[in-house]
C-alpha cells in the first residue's frame, strides 16, 4: 500500500509531515507549522477540528488545529509543553518529521453563525480551536454579524497571538477585550476571570451564536452565565475534551456519557451537555 | 445636558428602580472625577461612599508586607465601586486605584443609610441590589481561585 493511497482510506495511518516553522507564544506554548512531506497540499479542514499528532518514538497527541481554514498548504498547531510527548513536540526542528492523522471530529458551527453575531469566549489556550473560526467571520466579514471576542488567561505573560489579538481588534464590527487572573502592576487591561467581561461585551444574545473553548469549569460558568443573559442553550457551543487515542470512536477512551468525544464531538452544543456538565462522575 | 437623577436611573445599577427612589438617591449624590494614578480609597479608611463608575478604569488592590500590591480585580464603566459603605463597621477593606481617568457618580453612604433607615422599601432594594453584586463577585473570585488556567497536577 503506498502512503498516498492510505491517506483516503485508513484513518489510522499517519502521514508524514515536516515541522516548517516553530513559534514561541509564551513560555510552555509553541505554535508548530507543518507541511505534508509529500509536497502535496495540506487536509482540509473544519474550524474546530483535530488532528492526531504523532511524536515518532514517543506517542501519540491529540491537538486541535490552530490555523487558517483556508490556507491549504499547511497546517498549524498550537501545543503546551505539558509532559514528555508535547515537550518533544515542540522541540522538533524545522524539517523534522511528524505524522499526522484526521483531521478528525465536528466543527464549531460556523455556517449556522452565518448572518448572526459571533461571540468567541476563550479562556488560556483555549484560543487556539477558536482561532480558525475568527479566521473564518473575518475572510467572510459580509456573512457574518458582530464578532466579539473574549479572551481570559492566567497573566499577561501567558497570553497568545498577542499582535493578532490587536490586528483583531482594530477591524469593523469587532470587539476584542482580554482580562487575566493575576495582573502585574503594569498590566493596564482587565483583571478578572473571563465571565467578568461579558458586562463590556456588546451583545445581542436573541441573534448571536456563543462558542467557547477552555477548562471545562470555566465553560460551565461560562455557559451559566450566558443562559442568565438570554442566550438560549442550543446556541451556546462547547469545545469538550477527554482522553483521545483512536480519534474515531473505536477505543473508548474517550466516552462522555453517551458520546465519544472525538467522533460525536469535540465541538457540543450546550443543551447537549448540560446535564453531563453537572456529574461529578464524569 | 444630563441630570444627575437621569444619570442615575439609567445606571445599570439602578435599572428598574421607581423614580421616587432614584429621586432620593440623587439628594444624596455628586459627580467626581478621579485622574489616573490616584487612589479613590485605601483599605483602612471610613467607607463613607459608593461610585457608579461611568467611564474610566478602577483596579482594586491589597497590599501585603514587602510585597508589591496585588490587583484582584478592575472595575470598569457600568459598574459599582464599593460596599463597604452598607455594613459595619464602614470601613475600606481594599484599595481603590483609578488606572485610568474615572469619571464617576458619588453617593454618601451616611447620607444613604439614614434614608434607608427612614424607609426600609428602599433599603431593601438597596440589599437586594448590592447582594447581587457581592454574589457576582464571590462567584469570579471563586472561580479566579480555582487557577483553572495552570497545568493540572
Amino acid at each position: 500500500m503506498t502512503m498516498a493511497t492510505a491517506t483516503t482510506t485508513d484513518p489510522m495511518l499517519p502521514l508524514p509531515y515536516s515541522v516548517r516553522q516553530v513559534v514561541k507564544e509564551t513560555a510552555d506554548t509553541f505554535t508548530l507549522t507543518l507541511e505534508p512531506s509529500n509536497g502535496a497540499g495540506g487536509s482540509p479542514f473544519q474550524p474546530g477540528q483535530f488532528s492526531m499528532l504523532w511524536v515518532f518514538g514517543v506517542g501519540e497527541l491529540p491537538i486541535s488545529i490552530s490555523g487558517d481554514p483556508t490556507d491549504r498548504g499547511q497546517l498549524v498547531y498550537t501545543v503546551r509543553s505539558v509532559g514528555q510527548a508535547t515537550h518533544t513536540l515542540v522541540s522538533r526542528e524545522v524539517g523534522e518529521a511528524v505524522g499526522v492523522r484526521g483531521p478528525f471530529g465536528t466543527g464549531w458551527p460556523v455556517e449556522q453563525a452565518r448572518g448572526r453575531d459571533v461571540l468567541i469566549i476563550a479562556g488560556g489556550i483555549g484560543l487556539a480551536p477558536l482561532r480558525p473560526v475568527i479566521y473564518e467571520v473575518l475572510h467572510n466579514r459580509e456573512k457574518y454579524g458582530r464578532l466579539v471576542i473574549l479572551y481570559g488567561a492566567r497573566s499577561p505573560r501567558d497570553l497568545l497571538y498577542r499582535k493578532e489579538l490587536a490586528a483583531w481588534a482594530r477591524q469593523r464590527e469587532t470587539q476584542v477585550l482580554v482580562t487575566v487572573d493575576y495582573g502585574g502592576l503594569s498590566w493596564r487591561g482587565h483583571v478578572g476571570v473571563v465571565t467578568t467581561l461579558f458586562k463590556y461585551a456588546r451583545l445581542q444574545p436573541a441573534r448571536s451564536v456563543a462558542m467557547a473553548c477552555g477548562p471545562e469549569i470555566m465553560m460551565r460558568f461560562v455557559a451559566r452565565d450566558l443562559e442568565t443573559r438570554g442566550f438560549a442553550r442550543e446556541n451556546i457551543y462547547l469545545s469538550m475534551e477527554r482522553n483521545m487515542k483512536c480519534a474515531v470512536g473505536f477505543c473508548g477512551h474517550c466516552q462522555y456519557g453517551p458520546h465519544f468525544i472525538c467522533k460525536d464531538g469535540p465541538i457540543f452544543s450546550y443543551d447537549r451537555m448540560r446535564p453531563l456538565l453537572e456529574k461529578y462522575e464524569l | 445636558m444630563e441630570t444627575l437623577e437621569h444619570i442615575i436611573a439609567e445606571h445599570p445599577f439602578f435599572a428598574g428602580l421607581e423614580s421616587y427612589y432614584t429621586n432620593l438617591l440623587t439628594g444624596c449624590a455628586a459627580n467626581v472625577r478621579f485622574d489616573a494614578g490616584t487612589y479613590i480609597f485605601k483599605e483602612g479608611e471610613e467607607a463613607n461612599e459608593f461610585y457608579l463608575i461611568r467611564t474610566g478604569k478602577v483596579a482594586l488592590e491589597i497590599f501585603a508586607p514587602q510585597r508589591k500590591p496585588i490587583m484582584l480585580a478592575t472595575l470598569g464603566e457600568g459598574e459599582i465601586l464599593g460596599w463597604s459603605w452598607l455594613l459595619p463597621p464602614y470601613l475600606w477593606t481594599l484599595h481603590a486605584h483609578a488606572v485610568e481617568p474615572v469619571r464617576a457618580i458619588a453617593l454618601d453612604g451616611k447620607c444613604l443609610r439614614a434614608k434607608c433607615e427612614q424607609n426600609h422599601d428602599l433599603g431593601y432594594e438597596m440589599l437586594k441590589r448590592f447582594a447581587q453584586i457581592m454574589e457576582q463577585r464571590l462567584e469570579a473570585t471563586r472561580l479566579q481561585l480555582l487557577d483553572v488556567y495552570a497545568v493540572a497536577r
